[in-house]
């Protein structure tokens, strides 16, 4: 029953799909193989200091730092290496506010942040931090002037994150930067889902910190980095972590050399092909696009000129995003702003951030295309998707009442 | 999360999907749910009426797999009932039937409300009482 059963697809197509590489990325085999010899013969702790296991797991330790570095466009030295883009949202946002208490204790960001920066500063709020969380505009950008308003004496960090995670939109991180030096205030951004994926430069943006994560770019699980400036201004933040005083104090812990191995290695070969990957990426996201906009009703999801080249978010008005994956899960994996789809029985938070009424939020999906992604899964998928929404649709009493002319608006729906 | 074998089957072969004439006297209509929610049911019977037996019933669902195997079932389980015998169905029959999961449950009661609010309209229609809600459910 699932998906199209013409012969051409099914010939080399293997199955199921993987769109959803907003969530995580398959690793790159490069970066296996570069990974492997450090769990086995080269098992030392990078922190020895007085025998060579200890020497050749430090200098692949620096290696990486340095691969990750040149990717961002920063200086080896202000790479501390985490467990992932969460520990490093909340090293940044707790460890500024510890730092920087007496200079003020306020904090802006925004309401679609994912949930490792929003519930952080949550945090920050209980210890006496005061957090001010702005809308966004329709298209999912932050608005330059409304930022500006809610700068106050005691504005300590701007926190905005670089490309959203749902929708995939950028936001202007250079004019966010020139915004936070003139008020002399830090930005942190978090850049999980646009390092490696477009090109982020620390220097060229302003950026004075800032997480990544290695499992969103074709590396592993499990490690990610918090890059912090050390001049113009030089950044400091609390450790949250504390020990052995590894990473220079702010983050403790013996390293994870093969997952920061691996880590270097994704950022190296982000660094060689992301230019080529993403217009590739960029052309095929659009040509799905288009394939799924033939259909009536169809919406796309945030601003599409400002956007991550390889993001798609989609609502299909008078479908429900859960019942319409369930039409093709078996085929193709992605995910969808529906409240069903999630623990809590709200519809996604980003997509009403955006404005969005409930049903389109329930209504919606997520692309994410990947380094892996053909043009074959693409056209497969603008099949699937669309056979399904057009069965769903003759199933949906919605879809009868608007093409009736009935103004849904209108109808007095009993809540529950 | 994994769905019941059932589930899938009346997700994809859906039972009696369709419109009868609401303007018929015999033919009562449920709209539950709310598209803000991510559910919305309609549900209608159409009663024979020399034999006061359920002789048609047809829905249409806005909302998960769950939901829409909801009221394909509850369609299903109409057909050939007489209306007080249909308000005896209860949403606890559909969770078992279904394998309904316990964040799946509100499927089912929107299922049965769709079926209440059906026969009350059917009722209401020909000039008999409403019913009285006598389930809290929400
Ligand atoms: C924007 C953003 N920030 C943070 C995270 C968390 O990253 P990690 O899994 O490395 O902790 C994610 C991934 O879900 C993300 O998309």
């Amino acid at each position: 029953m699932n998906g199209p059963q013409c012969r051409h697809f099914t010939m080399d197509l293997k199955l199921p799909i993987y769109l959803d590489n907003n969530a995580t990325t398959p690793m790159d085999p490069r970066v296996l193989e570069a990974m492997l010899p450090y769990f086995t013969e080269n098992f030392g702790n990078a922190a020895s200091r007085n025998h060579s296991f200890g020497w050749v797991a430090e200098e692949a330790v620096d290696y990486a730092r340095e691969q990750v570095a040149k990717l961002i466009g920063a200086d080896p030295k202000e790479i501390i290496f985490t467990s992932g883009a969460t520990e490093a949202d909340n090293l940044a946002i707790k460890g500024v506010f510890e730092m920087y208490a007496s200079k003020g204790n306020h904090i802006i960001t925004l309401t679609t942040e994912h949930k490792a920066v929003l519930d952080t500063c949550k945090h920050v709020e209980k210890m006496g931090g005061e957090v001010t969380y702005l809308g966004v505009q329709q298209d999912g950008l932050v608005d330059l002037a409304e930022l500006e308003a809610a700068i106050r004496p005691e504005t300590i960090l701007i926190a905005i994150m670089y490309g959203n995670n749902e929708v995939g939109v950028l936001q202007p991180v250079r004019e966010i930067a020139t915004l936070a030096k003139k008020h002399g205030i830090l930005f942190f951004t978090d850049a999980t889902q646009a390092v490696g994926k477009v090109p982020v430069d620390v220097l060229k943006d302003g950026i004075d910190l800032m997480a990544f994560s290695g499992h969103k770019m074709y590396g592993p699980k499990g490690v990610g980095a918090f890059y912090v400036r050390r001049k113009n201004p030089r950044v400091k933040v609390t450790a949250q972590m504390d020990g052995g005083g590894h990473e220079r104090g702010m983050r403790s812990g013996t390293l994870n050399v093969p997952g920061i191995v691996g880590f270097g290695k994704a950022c190296e070969l982000c660094m060689q092909e992301m230019e080529q990957e993403a217009a590739r990426l960029s052309k095929m996201r659009d040509r799905l696009e288009a394939g799924l906009m033939a259909l009536e009703e169809a919406y796309v999801n945030g601003n599409t000129e400002h956007r991550l080249p390889h993001v798609a978010n989609i609502s299909f008005k008078y479908v429900e995003g859960e019942g319409l994956m369930m039409g093709f899960n078996k085929d193709i994996a992605l995910s969808s702003g529906s409240a069903c789809t999630s623990a809590s029985l709200e519809p996604s938070y980003v997509l009403k951030a955006l404005g969005l009424g409930d049903d389109l939020a329930h209504s919606s999906l997520r692309f994410g295309l990947g380094r892996f992604t053909t043009d074959e899964q693409i056209d497969f998928t603008i099949n699937a998707v669309s056979k399904t929404v057009l069965k769903l649709r003759e199933m949906s009493p919605l879809w009868e009442m608007w093409k009736e002319g009935v103004d849904l608006e209108k109808i007095e729906w009993a809540h529950h | 999360m994994a769905y019941s074998d059932k589930v899938l089957d009346h997700y994809h072969n859906p039972q009696n999907v369709g419109t009868l004439d609401k303007a018929k006297a015999n033919v009562g209509t449920g709209l539950v749910g709310a598209p803000e929610c991510g559910d919305v049911m309609r549900l209608q019977i159409e009663v024979d009426e020399a034999t006061g037996l359920i002789s048609d019933a047809k829905f249409k669902t806005f909302g998960c797999g769950s939901a829409i195997a909801s009221s394909s079932l509850a369609t299903e389980w109409l057909k050939g009932k007489t209306v007080d015998q249909a308000l005896e169905i209860d949403n606890m029959d559909i969770v078992e039937e279904l394998a309904l999961p316990p964040v799946k449950i509100h499927c089912s009661v929107l299922a049965e409300d769709a079926i209440k609010a059906a026969i009350n309209d059917y009722r209401v229609k020909n000039g008999m009482e409403a019913l009285v809600e006598e389930k809290a459910h929400h």
